[in-house]
């Protein structure tokens, strides 16, 4: 694997990060912005794969292994987040959520 | 194997352009486990094949799993996607497109101008060295993990409980009346 490569793997990383950045920015439904995190978290952990392919270390899948913790743990609150949200507002707009109740 | 990598990079970024772009959830999910695929086969590329199974087994499985049940409980329906498809005018999407491709642009030039370091092949790591590894050094961040599931788990199902009913019918009828 030649160091083009490489940096192809870190491009298309950034790539990755860029449109579920874009996606959080535009999208309104909540459940796609859900979706456009974890294509986020995705994107970082792949970048930590190709560093540790590149340095022929095991800590960059170590960190992926706790970037993929990370994200089944935010998947799993932040559903049970939108079903509440959906309960209670009847919508998945995420513009409806935008004021406090305390 | 480079041929591969560009392969699976193009399927990658195009299908989740895909995923982005889509008015219908469940289209958006669909594309969405195959850019986790495409990743996984760029992991597999870059030497990091037991990445590639978890990647397949977390991403692809259980999380999409996860997501379409809750598609399902929400019973979304044909107007949903026409309101998703109002929502998404141009007028909304080009002002954060160009400002975060402005700093895509940015990292491919820091990127394309880094110093290249010296060529050496490509060696796999093997789930043996990572094990070693997280049970060695990294037995700290693992105990960290198992506190952030049990959060996780207990956060969840906090959250996700339905409101208590009321047993008795006749209390049921004043509670709905008061």
């Amino acid at each position: 694997m030649s160091v083009s490569t490489m940096e192809a793997a870190l491009l298309l990383a950034g790539v990755l990060f860029m449109l579920g950045l874009i996606s959080v920015l535009i999208r309104r439904n909540i459940i796609f912005m859900l979706i456009s995190v974890e294509i986020m978290l995705n994107a970082a952990g792949l970048a930590f794969i190709v560093a540790g392919s590149k340095w022929v270390q095991p800590d960059g899948q170590v960190m992926f292994i706790f970037i993929l913790t990370m994200a089944a743990a935010e998947v799993s609150v932040g559903l049970a987040l939108i079903l509440q949200i959906y309960h209670q507002l009847k919508t998945l707009d995420s513009d409806a959520a935008n004021f406090m109740k305390g | 194997m480079e041929l591969t990598f560009y392969i699976a990079a193009a399927v990658a970024i195009l299908s989740t352009i895909m995923v982005i772009t889509r008015y219908n959830i469940i289209h958006a999910l669909l594309y969405l486990v195959v850019s986790f695929l495409a990743v996984a086969v760029v992991f597999f590329t870059l030497g990091a094949p037991f990445m590639a199974a978890l990647e397949i087994i977390i991403y692809a499985g259980a999380i999409v799993v996860l997501i379409i049940f809750v598609i399902m409980m929400l019973n979304l329906t044909q107007e949903d996607v026409q309101r998703e498809k109002e929502w998404l005018k141009p007028s909304v999407w080009v002002g954060p497109a160009i400002l975060s491709a402005v700093l895509l642009a940015e990292l491919v030039y820091i990127v394309a101008a880094g110093t290249p370091p010296q060529t050496e092949a490509v060696v796999a790591v093997d789930a043996r060295l990572v094990g070693l590894s997280l049970f060695g050094p990294y037995i700290l961040g693992v105990q960290l993990c198992g506190i952030l599931l049990t959060a996780g788990i207990v956060g969840a199902y906090h959250l996700g409980r339905q409101k208590k009913k009321v047993i008795h019918r006749f209390l049921q009828e004043r509670s709905a009346a008061a």
